[in-house]
Order: C-alpha cells, then structure tokens, then sequence
C-alpha cells in the first residue's frame, strides 16, 4: 500500500488502560479512506483489543461504518472507494496484494444492521459458510458445527426442533441471532456489527447484548452503535468519530463519564449542534 | 457550556438547580437564626428555626425526587451525569446543615442563664465563620467555581482552630465550677454543630471540584479539630 502524506490529525491519546490487560488485535495506523473525491476517513490511527467489545460512536456520516467495513475489506465492492495506510490483524497487513479476501472475511466476520438470513432454512444459513470455506469433515461434524454456533448464539433452544424451517420465518431478533451464528460457525477471530440492534425491539436487544457479553470471551468485537446507553453498556473501548476524523478513543467507563474533547462531550451529552 | 439540542432537558437541569439554590439559602437562614437565637437566648426565634427546618427536608425530597425523574428520562452522560450526582450530594449536605441548625437552636431551651462574655463572642465569631463558609460555597457551586470552591476547602481549618480555643475554654469553666457544666455541655454541642456545618461546607467544595473535573480532589485537607485527643488533666 502506498502511504500518503494526509493532514496530521490529533486524537486524544491515552493508552487505554483495556489496552494494557488484552493485546491490541487489529491496528490501523495512518489511515485515509476516500469515496472518489470525499475524504472520508482522515489519517486514523487506532488499536483495538482482542477478547474485548470496541464501539465506534459519532453522528451520521462521521466515517464510523466506513472504517468498520475497511476492517474486512468490505469497501472493496464500492469502485470509487480508495484505502490508504495500514490495517492489521494480527500483524498482518489485511491489504496485501497476496491476501485471499475470502479468507479474511471468514476470520473478520459481519453482522449488519437489518437481519438478512440467506432465504434458506436455520440449519442451511448457520451451514453455509463451513461449506463453502471445507470445514467440516461429513455430515456428523457439520452438525455439530451448526448445534455449537447456534448455542453460541443462543439461538439453539428457540430453533432445535425446526432446524429445517426457513430462516426468513424467524422473528427480528432470532434472525439477527442467527445471523450471528452465521458468523462464528467459520470460528472468524473478530466480529464486527454494523448497529446490529437498530431493527430489534428492547428486549431482541438485550438478548443480543447478553450474547455480545458472552462473546467477547473469545472475540475480538467492534459495534457501531447510534446509542450511547448501547456503547456504554456493551463495551470496553469507545471511539467517537466526527466528520471523518478519530476525535477521541478510550476505556469507555472514561469517554462517558470525563470525556477529554469537547467535541466528545458534547455529543454524549446530546449538545451537538 | 452550550445547550442541549432537546430544550426540556435544560429546563429540567435549570428547575434542578433553582430548587437547590432556595434549599441552599434556606438552611443560610436557619443557620444563621440559630446563631442568634443561642447567642441572644432568644427561645421565640429557636422554636420558628425548629419548626422551619421541615421545608428543607421537603426541598431535599423534590429534588430527590426530580434528580431520579431526570436520570430515568435522559440518560445524563458525563458532565450532566456527574452534575445530577452532585445535586443530589449537595442537597444531601444542606439538608444535614439544616439538621445542625435546628440542633443549635433547640439547645437555647437549655440555656437559663447569660453565657459569659467571651465565650459569647467566640460562639458568634465561630457562627459568623460557618455562616460565610457556607455563604461562599453555595456561591461558588452556583457558578461552578472550584477555584472559590476550594478556598472555602483551605480555609476550614480556621473554624477548626477556633473550635479548639472553644473547647479548651469551656473546659476552663467547667473545671472552675461545676455548675457551669450543663451550659458549658450545650454549648460544646453548639459549637461542634457547627464545626460539623464547616465539614458539610468543604464536602460541597469538593463536590464543585468533582462536577468541572470529573476527578477528586487529590490534595489532603488539614484536619485541625484536635479535640477528640484532648485532656483537660494534661494541660
């Protein structure tokens, strides 16, 4: 990748206390990402813990799903979108001539914002990604695969018995279960979810944040969420993003409590104007 | 700091601090009544001093009671979170000065006769301190001062040390005749009322210092008030 000389922005930087117990999973350091002409991410620099929930927060078209996407190469199916700079994860720079994108996108899984369930029945939705990517040795294993990605999800006992009803049929919040469980039956090592809740009512939103609880054992989970009750709830490390620029990034219980920037603090506190 | 974007928000977070700023000047008026009522032996103004207190316990509960309101409504972050945290603090000191008010006053029953001279005049300079402590705090959190804040956290130890020469001299009395005793008990009380208003007052300061800083104050006070340690048979 070719590094591009961009504005020096300033983000507020103390190193995280969260950055001190978990090793930092993915890194992006000197980030630009342009839509044609539209300079939409602003020389990014940012670590994000492993086993810990990342949120990244800030007003509409501040940048924050645009980066998301970047982390899975997932802006590569919009032509006019241009990255510069480095992502890594674990290291490795995810930009690489030589990096299979099919691959990275099984390790960096997505969850999106309207559930969208493949119009295939529970047990083909959650089987769909092992298949393709050959992970499952015979029929028993993809079983059990599907059994084990489901309970993950906390999904299994709503669905057990009609594993072979269409996905589509299930309520809001089961489908964006299941699509979760999508996800990590390609045992990917992070997670990103583009505001997975805004569809869901209250309480398909705390069971979603329960499994997001859970899930953070073992992945390394980024959420862009458009509540901060959300951000403040779920994560571990917050990142306010404004007008294409990373403003302020740290432990959440600090952003939302004694947030450095002004910019930050007004946002939290509803004053942006 | 700029407005919400929801205008109701500020008016609920303006209603707050009005009725923390009457409870405020009410407990200054009881406070400063009560002084006067023990000083001059005035039992008329001791019972009002009593009888008024119920309406800071009542400002206490209204903004108890909208401080939740508005928790539960908007979701306060950061300042304003940390500015409905302090309100209810802040009331929950004045309402406890209020209570130490009433004490002060409810001891001019106990008082027959004339208090001596100077100890008059030290229960009055003690009183006055207290009353400017608590004057200047309320002020300064009305303007999120925590300069002025904490110039009234440094300077309690001025009541403290007044306290001390209080107590040593009521001890005096006390050991020169024994009939001084219940008076010299009631004023001891007295003081130490206020002695105790002066802490309320530097909790506040440190209140104001948490509200714009998000942190707590770091620096330790001097703690002055000696007299738990001390023995009248060792002077």
């Amino acid at each position: 990748m070719s590094a591009q000389t961009a504005t020096k922005v300033e983000t507020a930087t103390a190193v995280p206390r969260i950055l001190g117990e978990r090793a930092p999973k993915v890194t992006a350091r000197n980030v630009d990402i342009y839509y044609g002409e539209k300079h939409a991410i602003k020389s990014l620099s940012v670590d994000i813990p492993d086993r810990a929930v990342s949120a990244f927060i800030g007003p509409s078209g501040c940048g924050k799903s645009t980066f998301l996407r970047s982390i899975n190469r997932m802006n590569d199916t919009i032509p006019s979108c241009r990255v510069t700079g480095d992502i890594k994860v674990d290291n490795k720079d995810i930009y690489a001539r030589d990096l299979d994108v099919v691959h990275l996108r099984a390790r960096v899984g997505m969850v999106f914002q309207k559930p969208n369930p493949f119009p295939k029945s529970i047990y083909e939705n959650v089987a769909y990604g092992p298949r393709i990517h050959g992970t499952a040795s015979g029929k028993a294993d993809m079983d059990d695969i599907v059994e084990r990605s489901l309970r993950r999800a906390s999904l299994w006992d709503e669905v057990k018995d009609r594993l072979n009803s269409p996905g589509t049929g299930l309520s809001g919040g089961q489908q964006q279960r299941l699509c979760i469980a999508r996800a990590i039956a390609v045992n990917p090592e992070v997670i990103l979810m583009d505001e997975p809740c805004s569809a869901l009512d209250p309480i398909a939103t705390a069971r979603i944040e329960e499994l997001i609880d859970e899930l953070k054992q073992n992945y390394c989970i980024v959420i862009v969420t458009h509540s901060m009750q959300q951000a403040a709830r779920v994560s571990q490390l917050t990142a306010f993003f404004h007008l294409g620029i990373l403003v302020e990034v740290g432990d959440t219980d600090d952003i939302f409590t004694k947030p450095k920037d002004k910019r930050t603090q007004d946002y939290i506190t509803g004053r942006f104007g | 700091m700029s407005d919400h974007i929801v205008k109701a928000y500020d008016e609920d977070i303006t209603a707050l601090k009005t009725l923390l700023a009457e409870m405020g000047g009410a407990a200054e008026e009881q406070l400063a009544s009560a002084i006067k009522a023990l000083s001059r032996r005035d039992a008329t103004l001791a019972d009002q001093v009593i009888r008024n207190d119920d309406r800071i316990d009542e400002l206490e509960r209204q903004i108890e009671e909208k401080a939740l309101l508005l928790i539960a409504k908007r979701q306060p972050m950061a300042r304003d979170l940390r500015e409905i945290m302090v309100t209810i603090r802040v009331a929950s000191d004045i309402e406890r000065i209020g209570d130490l008010a009433k004490n002060t006053a409810k001891r001019t029953h106990a008082i027959s006769e004339a208090l001596p001279r100077k100890l008059s005049t030290g229960l009055a300079r003690m009183g006055a301190l207290a009353l400017s402590q608590l004057n200047k705090v309320l002020n300064a959190y009305a303007r999120n001062d925590d300069i002025m804040g904490m110039e009234v956290w440094r300077s309690d130890e001025e009541i403290d040390a007044l306290y001390n020469s209080i107590f040593r001299e009521l001890l005096t009395y006390m050991m020169e005749d024994p009939r001084n005793i219940s008076l010299c008990t009631h004023l001891l009380f007295g003081t130490k009322n206020l002695e105790r208003i002066g802490d309320h007052a530097t909790n506040i300061a440190e209140n104001i210092y948490f509200l714009v800083h998000g942190t707590t104050v770091s620096e330790g006070r001097p703690k002055k008030d000696v007299t738990s340690m001390m023995n009248p048979n060792e002077d």
